[in-house]
């Protein structure tokens, strides 16, 4: 991925923007270009994204990350609540504070690596989602979530306008936040947000990272103080959580602590290794594929499906609307939970490397580019010793 | 006094799941080198053995109740009971004990399984790729465990005999104020018996000697000529098993639903943190040590000082222990710092 | 001798009761090549592990060019122009070969820390230029592109050998450079070996194949036990009876 040069990543960049910007239409045939869903690709991509940068360069797995998007979105929140319904200082507000807990929680979890890493951001994962359920119930309204209410002094707001009837909705100078212009706005971040990546994956910045994650042993010996690179890494990792996490409360200004709790930290590892971590566009891939088969499957239900395979025999049809039903609407997580089994156990670089080793076997005679490094988890280094 | 004698039992038994979870995670990864993410959801597993139970012994059909003389009235008896009557009634409120009857054999099964169909093929892959596969494994156990009995908890009630409280206060002749509950005594005992048993397992047979001659030294064992395989995966069903009972018997004290093993299962993985990956007195330790830290946690006096310490002090030790000696309180240096 | 660079003054250390090294005093010259022999659990590889920050002597001090290394982290005194080969070869295996020896080119462009995320690696030419050189000059640019993962043995030692050799260390700790090698692969490290000597490079090489030794060094110390026993030419480290003795057994080499 190191072999493009300069020239093409400005291509790469246009065909990213307007595929991203494009996406109503053609998601539509698929049935997935609605804003609601529109919306949700576009922040979990930038969470996929900016996990990537963390876990697919520097191989550090971190089960945490849930957390500062959980604390992305409450800072949002309280943005709206207290200063303006618009939408830039509470996503400017909600990336900061992202970064500043990534950098705590980072500098202290990146004393240690391995699973005792994993095990650091996973206790401080639960920490923050458990403080958030109760002592911390002022700043966070604990079980009902944080929430707009009338009340609210909206500092800057209350100078220019009277408030109104009813909640006052986000907006980005006027232009309210919700539907499609809600969706532009996640998408324009989405790709600024990606341009970022490609460029710290192209630095020789990038190539640290990634040596970090092949031999840190011999990084230090060859001079590097890793520790530093690391604590960036994360904490702009971090930063795109929050990014992600104020996002949702622009589209939704509400926020709530079940997004910090450890599965969710999981779903994003999922979307990453799906796609393929290390790669550029898989956790995107990954973040878009879960995104909308969690859309699709947890819509269906069994009645649903009984109209569905009513061309059946009778006792046939209950019987496969029962076996279905294990999989689909309530049992959604179910089917993400093999699918992910699935890709670690056979797929290990994620969708990605699936696609190039099918490009590969098309193209056996070669003469090709040269293959990437491969995107897997963490190869075993330890083997040979 | 009372109050922190009480604390410390509380402590106990909750101090008792976690160590017997510990336990099978640390000896886990100690003999086949696996961090096993779906320990937890084994435990839940445990847990509804008991559930299944209770619901197979009470299938039910409707009697006629005489009682009742005006008109036909029918009330729901099950069929234990027609069969057997007081015999029927006994077996039913026994269920936990008959459980754990039920669960050695099954999650025997299920380790056996787990082991031989996952697990084997993940000894050589990357710690993360392991964390994984098994983060997958358990989350498709939990959904369907939840599939089939929903997601709200599901009573399981202890014994009516043991149903009580026993004056512990009394024997300790601290008066009457330190009452406890008998079935959580019982808890207590039996987390200590399991424990006892699969210490002794380990140090007193041929077969536990050379699985721990394993976890020493993996490479020389297996260089005897010893298939040290086939017994870490009796290992692996043994510490599915320990996980099993513990679920059973916590049923009483928690009513168990789909979600309980991941709860237990961060817990236990820091408690084998806390206690130093790949030891096994030190899983045990840091099982009651902890247990009984969070249950002093959540003392009123003391979180009218700290407030939320009951929330966050198992984490908040976890991170002290893994910066100060990163390899617990009585593990072995070095061990997975990759 | 005036022109001492590396110097391990009274270096002692002890695990648990096992005395590794008993007041080590070790003098290397600018621009020679000392080997350290000894045989097995002699301390050598403690010795150079101490001289490169992985382990903390319990007493003493190791100074180069009058910088104390003691204490100093491995990326520290790596900054300081000590390189190290290992006995395992520690390359960067998923990269390529380019890659893995632009990354210490890089190190001692950018020093220990540098957040050069906004760069694009393809333009850092001087930084390509350099590794091109040096994997030219070892015999592996043919190979540039490859994973380094897929190397043959030798060809990784090598490798991790330009990855130092492109930082232009002062000085170079090389753990048993030809363990493991073929005759033909030994030969050839020797000549590689003798080609940077030409360069003035001071390197510390730890051996127990005593042609290369012989082939290489310009002064020999001999480590039993933890203590140095004999140190010297080649030529009197051979004659050395005490040497024969401890190490060789009484056989005359």
């Amino acid at each position: 991925m190191f072999n493009l040069s300069p020239k093409n990543d400005t291509v790469t960049m246009a065909i990213f923007a307007i595929a991203v910007l494009a996406m109503p239409l053609w998601l539509a045939p698929i049935g997935a270009s609605y804003p609601d869903l529109l919306q949700k690709f576009a922040i979990f991509g930038i969470f996929a994204v900016g996990y990537n940068i963390l876990f697919g360069l520097t191989g550090y797995l971190s089960f945490g990350h849930a957390a500062f998007l959980g604390v992305g979105s409450y800072a949002a929140v309280w943005s709206f609540k207290l200063v303006t319904m618009n939408v830039l200082p509470a996503v400017l507000f909600g990336t900061l504070i992202g970064g500043v807990f990534a950098a705590l929680i980072g500098f202290v979890s990146l004393r240690r690596s391995g699973i005792y890493f994993s095990i650091l951001t996973l206790a401080f994962a639960q920490m923050s989602y458990n403080l958030a359920y109760s002592v911390l119930t002022p700043i966070t309204n604990g079980e009902t979530g944080l929430q707009l209410t009338q009340q609210d002094p909206r500092i800057i707001d209350s100078l220019f306008v009277a408030a109104g009837e009813g909640l006052p909705s986000t907006n980005l100078f006027g232009l309210k936040m919700s539907g499609y212009p809600g969706f532009y706005f996640c998408a324009v971040l989405l790709i600024i947000a990606f341009f970022i990546s490609l460029r710290i994956f192209r630095s020789p910045f990038g190539l640290k990272l990634l040596a970090i994650k092949s031999n840190q042993v011999r990084m230090n010996y060859t001079g590097f103080n890793t520790r530093p690179y690391m604590l960036i890494a994360f904490v702009v990792s971090g930063m795109y959580a929050g990014l992600a996490g104020s996002l949702l409360a622009v589209t939704d200004p509400l926020a709530g602590a079940e997004r910090m709790q450890w599965t969710a930290s999981g779903e994003v590892v999922l979307m990453t290794i799906l796609g393929g971590a290390g790669t550029l566009v898989g956790p995107l891939l990954g973040a878009g594929i879960i995104k909308y088969f969690e859309n699709i499957f947890s819509a269906y239900n069994d009645q649903l499906l009984h109209q569905m395979l009513a061309f059946l025999p009778d006792g046939m049809e209950g019987a496969v609307v029962a076996l279905l039903g294990l999989f689909v609407g309530e049992g959604w997580h179910l089917t993400l939970g093999i699918i992910f089994m699935a890709i670690v156990i056979f797929l290990p670089g994620g969708l990605m490397e699936g696609i190039r080793r099918i490009g590969g076997m098309i193209q056996k005679r070669g003469g090709g580019k040269k293959p990437e490094q491969t995107g897997g988890v963490m190869r075993p280094t330890e083997q040979e010793g | 006094m009372d109050a922190i004698l009480l604390q410390v039992l509380n402590g106990l038994d909750k101090g008792g799941a976690y160590a017997l979870i510990a336990l099978g995670l640390t000896l886990v990864f100690g003999t086949l080198g696996v961090v096993n993410f779906a320990h937890g959801a084994v435990f839940m597993i445990g847990a509804f053995c008991a559930v299944t139970l209770q619901k197979v012994l009470t299938i039910s059909m409707k009697v006629r109740d005489k009682s009742v003389t005006f008109f036909e009235a029918y009330k729901e008896t099950p069929y234990l009971e027609v069969w057997f009557g007081e015999w029927g009634t006994m077996m039913i409120d026994y269920v936990v004990i008959l459980s754990i009857l039920l669960a050695i054999p099954v999650m025997l099964l299920v380790g056996l399984v787990m082991e031989r169909g996952l697990i084997r093929f993940f000894y050589k892959r990357p710690h993360a790729e392991q964390i994984l596969v098994t983060f997958g494994l358990a989350i498709v156990l939990q959904e369907i465990i939840k599939s089939f009995f929903g997601a709200n908890p599901i009573p399981v009630a202890a014994p009516e005999i043991v149903s009580g409280s026993a004056n512990v206060g009394a024997w300790f002749g601290l008066g009457d104020a330190l009452v406890y509950p008998w079935w959580r005594l019982i808890y207590l005992a039996s987390s200590l018996i399991v424990i006892g048993l699969v210490f002794s397992f380990l140090q007193f047979t041929t077969y536990g000697m050379v699985v721990r001659a394993g976890m020493e030294d993996r490479e020389t064992v297996g260089l005897l000529g010893i298939n040290i395989q086939k017994r870490f995966t009796i290992v692996f069903g043994m510490a599915a098993v320990v996980a099993g009972l513990a679920g059973v018997m916590y049923t009483p004290i928690l009513p168990p639903d789909y979600h309980m093993g991941m709860d237990f299962l961060v817990l236990s993985f820091v408690v084998v943190v806390v206690g130093g990956m790949g030891s096994l007195p030190g899983a045990v330790a840091a099982g009651f040590l902890l247990g009984i830290l969070q249950s002093f946690a959540s003392m009123n006096e003391v979180k009218q000082i700290i407030p939320g310490i009951d929330q966050i002090i198992i984490y908040l030790v976890a991170v002290i222990i893994l910066l100060v000696r990163p390899r617990g309180l009585m593990g072995r240096k070095g061990v997975m710092e990759t | 001798m005036n022109d001492t660079v590396l110097k391990v003054a009274d270096v002692h250390k002890s695990f648990g009761g096992l005395h590794a090294l008993r007041d080590v005093n070790l003098d290397i010259e600018q621009s020679k090549t000392h080997a350290i022999i000894g045989p097995n659990g002699a301390g050598k590889s403690t010795l150079l592990n101490v001289c490169v920050g992985r382990i903390e002597p319990d007493n003493g001090s190791v100074t180069f060019d009058g910088e104390t290394l003691t204490g100093k982290k491995p990326h520290e005194i790596n900054q300081v122009g000590v390189a190290r080969v290992f006995q395992t070869p520690e390359i960067f295996p998923e990269l390529t070969l380019m890659q893995n020896v632009m990354i210490p080119a890089l190190a001692k462009r950018d020093g220990s820390f540098k957040f050069n995320a906004f760069r694009i690696l393809q333009g850092e030419n001087d930084i390509r230029d350099e590794a091109e050189h040096i994997l030219e000059d070892l015999d592996l640019i043919d190979q540039r592109d490859s994973e380094a993962g897929s190397l043959s043995r030798g060809d990784k030692r090598r490798l991790e050998l330009a990855m130092c050799l492109v930082q232009h260390p002062r000085l170079l700790l090389l753990d048993e450079p030809t363990a493991g090698m073929s005759r033909h692969d030994t030969n050839r490290t020797i000549d590689l070996l003798k080609r940077i000597k030409e360069r003035g490079m001071t390197k510390v090489i730890i051996e127990h194949d005593m042609h290369v030794v012989f082939s290489l060094a310009d002064r020999i110390t001999v480590l039993a036990q933890g203590t140095v026993i004999a140190e010297g030419t080649p030529d009197e480290v051979r004659g050395n009876p005490q040497v024969q003795e401890a190490y060789l057994g009484g056989a005359h080499i």
